[in-house]
């Protein structure tokens, strides 16, 4: 609020601002309305999560000054890059940053070693923090640098385009939608490369999305964009839990722990992880893993079911035990998602009311979660 | 000898002529047909259509008005005359301020095209790459583009020579100055000289197709090289 008594001007002196991104854009149209408000963490991926025609390309393209808001604020950690009340515009092509559209957008008429070069020669010798070396052996991309860009596969073309990106060693990398337009196999191929970027480089990215599956394999920060406005925006997993985001919620309600490998059982290939805080460990049948592995881990509201005892004599390996935080009944007034915490990670449960009712379900509430099926984001 | 001198004078300043032209087509046009690619302003229609007009009027039309504008009494005319460069009519530079006019749309329309299909898109992919407006001109559009100046610079060069209509009314018939392949024909008929008139003609005939030709098999390699 006193933002924007304050025309939107951070009030907090600057060395405060170094490691956030302050974002306001403001645009109306006939048909079409923007109306953002946004801090985020200066590092890390931030996701811009919605469904299409929710504003997000456009959000991502008044971050790169592609279109210009009439009125607007933005600062990436420190720097200004917008201020409409003083009518400052830095013009895309003098931002730091690197942008990676939803169809690459390579320079056709250039080599992928041109394509590369051409952000990396632009930028003066003295602030090229990665070299192109890196980019290549990061991205997996030096047995294509003599090929044209029209003799690459759509995943290859998104590694150029990610290592052009980065190239100019950009103080924000935006991502469009990178895996939007391949098929399934071309996405395993690309997203390990997108995980060793968050892994591997300093460098805040906010990442265009309308794929639960990779908002949650990869954020860290989640924003929900719903018709041009902020639904929710905080940490991952305390927004996906949030109650009040009913398309979050609804069918697919999913939760998003974090853990390590504690054990492998190679006789039933069967993974164990610990989560943090917690003793308790969830199985599930994967390829061997190291231990101690960092690993993120995906549950469905549909999957997880609640106990008052701990069940001994049943095929579900996944057990454990829980207090009940909250609960939201759904629309269709037949189903409850309960929201439950595990020792330090919290997840989500669909029951029937039915269900809900006869247990007694209540606050605090100590009782037993049942997982039928576990899924394996982060991993190589 | 099937051509006389006058006949190698003529085609010698036919092809004088589409040079300059071409040359003068490429500067003056890249520009207009950028700020028409480019454009979302009222102007772009009736400025798209003042640069066609000469697709659809009769050359002595064309001609007519420079003729009079060009001319002693006309507005360019008392220009170049105060500048004490005289009138330009029945001159070689008049015939070349003529034949801009004349064959700008052939060189317009390619490239307005060629930028158009180039889209916004890799502009905007080499402004996030640092490349200022200019820069990104020079190193993205123009190289994508290449195929476009290519049909431009063809068919400008190709319609100067094929002029005629406009020659006569503003350049007249006068040997080395203004005498052209296309007016020196008309010549030879004049004077039933139909020999030399189908040595001049053949040859131009054959100069077309040789040229539209090359237009045609350097669009279908240039499809293979870029898409």
């Amino acid at each position: 609020m006193i933002d924007r008594l304050f025309g939107g001007k951070p009030l907090a002196p600057p060395h405060k601002e170094q490691n956030l991104i302050r974002a306001r854009f403001k645009i109306e149209r006939p048909g079409f309305v923007l109306d953002v408000d946004l801090s985020l963490p200066g590092r890390g991926i931030s996701a811009l999560f919605g469904h299409s025609g929710s504003g997000k390309t456009s959000c991502l393209r008044c971050f790169a000054g592609l279109d210009q808001a009439p009125d607007a604020y933005l600062q990436v950690n420190g720097e200004l890059w917008q201020d409409s009340a003083t009518g400052q515009f830095v013009a895309p092509h003098r931002r730091a940053l690197g942008y990676v559209f939803q169809d690459a957008n390579l320079f056709a008429h250039l080599s992928v070693r041109r394509n590369l070069e051409f952000g990396h020669k632009r930028i003066p010798a003295h602030s090229r923090r990665v070299p192109l070396e890196q980019a290549v052996e990061l991205l997996g991309i030096g047995h294509l640098l003599q090929r044209m860009p029209e003799n690459l596969s759509g995943g290859e073309r998104q590694r150029v385009a990610i290592a052009r990106a980065l190239l100019t060693s950009p103080r924000l990398l935006l991502l469009d939608e990178p895996l939007a337009s391949l098929d399934l196999k071309r996405k395993l191929e690309v997203l390990p490369y997108l995980e060793r970027l968050h892994a591997e480089l300093d460098i805040p990215i906010l990442y265009v999305s309308h794929s639960p599956d990779e908002v949650a394999r990869l954020a860290d920060h989640l924003v929900v964009l719903e018709e041009g406005r902020v639904q929710a925006s905080g940490p991952l997993k305390e927004t996906l839990l949030r109650p009040d985001l009913p398309f979050l919620f609804e069918e697919d309600a999913e939760a998003v722990v974090d853990g390590s490998v504690s054990h492998y059982d190679p006789d039933y290939r069967l993974l164990s992880i610990r989560l943090s805080g917690t003793d308790a460990v969830l199985q599930l049948t994967h390829a061997p893993l190291a231990t101690g592995k960092p690993v993120r881990v995906k549950l469905k509201a549909r999957d997880v079911s609640l106990s008052l005892h701990q069940a001994r004599d049943t095929s579900l390996l996944n057990l454990l035990p829980a207090r009940v935080e909250h609960w939201l009944t759904l629309a269709n007034q037949a189903q409850i998602l309960v929201s439950l915490r595990v020792g330090d990670e919290r997840m989500i449960a669909r029951i029937t009311r039915y269900s809900f009712d006869k247990l007694g379900i209540h606050a605090q509430q100590a009782l037993w979660v049942q997982v039928k099926s576990v899924s394996l984001l982060a991993s190589d | 000898m099937p051509l006389t001198q006058a006949d190698f004078n003529a085609v010698l300043l036919s092809l004088q002529l589409a040079s300059l032209t071409t040359v003068l087509l490429l500067l003056i046009g890249t520009p207009i047909a950028w700020w028409l690619a480019q454009t979302n302003s009222w102007l772009k229609q009736p400025l798209g259509a003042i640069v066609a007009l000469p697709l659809v009027l009769p050359p002595t039309v064309i001609g007519f008005y420079l003729l009079v504008s060009m001319g002693p009494h006309g507005y360019i005319g008392q220009l170049t005359q105060s500048l004490g460069l005289g009138t330009l009519t029945f001159t070689f530079t008049g015939l070349v301020i003529g034949s801009v006019f004349y064959s700008l749309p052939f060189v317009v329309q390619p490239l307005q095209n060629a930028f158009e299909a180039i889209g916004r898109a890799p502009l905007e992919a080499a402004a996030t790459l640092r490349a200022n407006p200019w820069d990104a001109f020079c190193t993205v559009v123009l190289p994508l583009a290449k195929p476009g100046f290519m049909t431009a610079a063809i068919l400008g060069f190709a319609h100067t020579v094929g002029e005629f209509g406009v020659v006569l009314m503003i350049g007249g018939n006068i040997p080395g100055k203004t005498q052209v392949a296309s007016v020196q024909i008309y010549n030879h008929v004049e004077t039933l000289e139909y020999a030399q008139a189908h040595w001049l003609a053949g040859g131009m005939l054959a100069f077309s197709f040789i040229v539209l030709l090359a237009l045609y098999s350097s669009r279908r390699r240039g499809r293979q090289g870029w898409q």
